[in-house]
């Protein structure tokens, strides 16, 4: 029951990690922009939500608050600086964008302070449900994970079925290509920005009541995102789902039973810090092995 | 960047005469630079000189994947960080009067701790990049932090060594003759580091592997035509890196007598870049001249406000999107032939 209901918080985190990545493989695979501040994007989008909740104390204003924070943020962003990086290389995008997340830490800092901020459980969502015998597991959770699930759906339909989906997909695998069509190129950036910038803002409001609100929340999850993006394979939302899944599972299995393990061989302390360590450097593991077999990531054609 | 190239190879008489004063000028600027500071009443000017001068050795190294070869380590403060471990776990066995896993004595003389350094974040170094130099572009941006991020996680997690708090060493390791307990003897002792350093970049820069390394970054695939193999050249200038931000660490793991993960934490990794960029990627003196600037710019902005990362994010956000070529480059504008 201990292993279904780890299986369970490693889906719900994978969950988090798809809302992420999924926004960044398509700005990197459409736009070719690394963007460093799609973790500030997500604190954003959790601080506006947990003022919104500690105001109002309405999950659902805090959830519409979080959403159009981050939209709004991510808007100033790709006009102010992101526009001038694409023509740019890689190079000074890392940079830009790393200034960039010192000034929005920075300012959060400045604005919230150094404590971090506490959001309450909606109240329809406190409890816990029995889902098998002997395996209690919070709704809340289960919110997410089906919210979750939902937003994939609602990605892959119109990316498989629409005419904006068709540029996507086309944008992904061929960004000269769909510029030499004619394509309203600018347009398709901002609507994918946007659309990025509003599932971090999604995945940060969610996270709210779960983890701690505070400074440095956003970059803790942008590297393990950047991280799926990588074993997906850049620009593949397939990709950035299963891969998000497989990252979530296995930091989350590992930090469960990793120390216990550990435990058997050692002294409790050494083998709680150790396992801790270890288990966090499971996932870039994962990608290494995942890049020296496929180095282009698990779901792009290999070239 | 293709410019600094037609530069080097065809340098005009004039320039280069300027050129050597301009260098020479530097050094003993740099060799008087304790005394200039005494003179001035500024006692913390030395120590906060010789940070410059070990930061500029890591960004030296990095300089030369980087700015000569294209490529973009975004985890070389791993390098940097497993130097200065390298130092402090030396120093960690000798004060317990133990062994390292049960039969490398520790020891406290720098002239040991130093080679060690380089040698063990070299092999890191050779380990982290035969893996990380098999992919390109995004890819290896992203495995290199990732590496970096598990040899990070690492230290955190070796209690032994200190875990999260870091690893305290109670004297700065010893020299013959040298008393390295003294700020200006430390300074001293940096600044051959960093002299040994640059005459060996120059060196490789200007040798055939240099010529090499310098033609992949402005055309892999050209390159490969003409029957160089970009590969094995680009592990070897990666290892060499590696153990320039090896030495760095040591020196800098001694300097302040204390190593810790914040050594191998990414946003270190992004300072480095920071500097070879703010300098100048690709140029001899502009990693210096980048250290230089973060490093004053950072202490500057620490002592005139708590909120300093602000100021300070503000102020590379416009460097980097309004200059191209940096702080070199902007002198070379107002004056030609600026090493």
């Amino acid at each position: 029951m201990l292993v279904l209901e780890q299986i369970l918080n490693g889906i719900q985190f994978g969950i988090a990690l798809f809302l992420m990545s999924a926004g960044l493989t398509l700005i990197f695979g459409i736009m070719g922009v690394i963007n460093l501040t799609h973790g500030s994007l997500y604190m954003v989008g959790a601080y506006a939500a947990a003022l919104v909740a500690a105001k109002t104390g309405s999950a659902l204003l805090a959830l519409v608050a979080g959403l159009a924070g981050a939209a709004v943020a991510g808007i100033v962003i790709e006009a102010l600086v992101i526009r001038r990086l694409y023509a740019r290389d890689h190079l000074d995008q890392v940079l830009a964008t790393f200034a960039l997340i010192l000034i929005i830490n920075q300012t959060a800092t400045m604005l919230f302070g150094r404590q971090p901020l506490f959001v309450a459980m909606p109240p329809a969502l406190s409890h816990s449900v029995t889902l098998l015998p002997g395996l209690v597991y919070p709704v809340y959770r289960l919110v997410v994970i089906a919210v979750g699930l939902v937003v994939a759906l609602g990605l892959a339909l119109p990316i498989n079925r629409t005419r904006i989906g068709m540029l996507v997909r086309a944008g992904a695998t061929s960004r000269e290509m769909v510029r030499a069509l004619g394509v309203d190129i600018r347009l398709l950036y901002t609507i994918i920005f946007g659309l990025g910038a509003l599932l971090a803002g999604l995945a940060g409001a969610m996270a709210a009541p779960i983890l701690a609100v505070q400074v440095g929340m956003g970059e803790q999850i942008l590297i393990l995102a950047f991280v799926v993006v990588v074993i997906g394979g850049v620009g593949s939302i397939r990709g950035a789902f299963y891969g998000a899944l497989l990252a979530g599972l296995i930091d989350t299995m590992l930090r469960a039973f990793l120390p216990g393990l550990l435990r058997q061989v050692m002294a409790g302390s050494n083998a709680d810090a150790l396992g801790g360590g270890l288990s966090s450097m499971g996932v870039y593991l994962l990608m290494a092995i995942v890049l020296l077999v496929r180095p282009k990531g698990l779901f792009v054609r290999q070239s | 960047m293709s410019s600094e190239a037609i530069a080097q190879t065809a340098p005009a008489q004039p320039a280069l005469a300027l050129r050597l004063i301009v260098a020479a000028v530097i050094v003993a600027l740099l060799i008087a630079l304790p005394f200039i500071g005494k003179a001035l009443g500024l006692e913390s000017f030395t120590g906060l000189a010789t940070q410059v001068l070990i930061y500029a050795i890591a960004a030296m190294s990095l300089n030369l994947i980087l700015g000569y070869g294209g490529m973009v380590s975004f985890g070389h403060a791993a390098f940097f960080g497993v130097g200065g471990y390298a130092a402090g776990i030396l120093y960690f066995h000798f004060a317990d009067k133990s062994d390292f896993l049960g039969f490398i004595p520790g020891s406290n003389a720098l002239l040991i701790a130093l080679p060690v350094a380089m040698l063990v974040s070299g092999i890191m170094a050779a380990i982290i990049g035969a893996f990380s130099l098999r992919t390109g572009g995004v890819q290896f941006i992203m495995i290199t932090l990732a590496f970096a991020q598990m040899l990070f996680f690492l230290f955190v997690s070796l209690q032994t060594y200190g875990g999260d708090d870091g690893l305290i060493m109670r004297r700065r390791q010893i020299l013959p003759y040298l008393d390295t307990r003294d700020g200006t003897t430390f300074y001293y002792i940096a600044l051959a580091m960093l002299a040994a350093w640059f005459v060996l970049t120059f060196c490789i820069v200007r040798s055939r592997f240099g010529f090499v390394l310098n033609g992949m970054r402005q055309n892999e695939a050209r390159m490969a035509a003409m029957g160089y193999a970009p590969y094995p050249y680009k592990l070897v200038a990666f290892i060499i890196a590696g153990m320039g931000a090896g030495l760095a660490g040591a020196l800098m793991a001694n300097y302040l007598r204390f190593a810790s993960p914040d050594m191998l934490h990414w946003t270190k990794s992004g300072e480095l870049m920071m500097m070879v960029i703010l300098g100048g990627a690709g140029t001899l003196f502009g990693p210096l001249l980048g250290a230089t600037a973060l490093v004053l710019l950072e202490s500057f902005l620490t002592a005139y406000t708590e909120n300093w990362q602000l100021p300070l994010g503000i102020i590379l956000l416009v460097i980097v999107l309004f200059s191209h070529g940096g702080l070199s480059a902007l002198i070379r504008r107002f004056m030609p032939g600026k090493p």
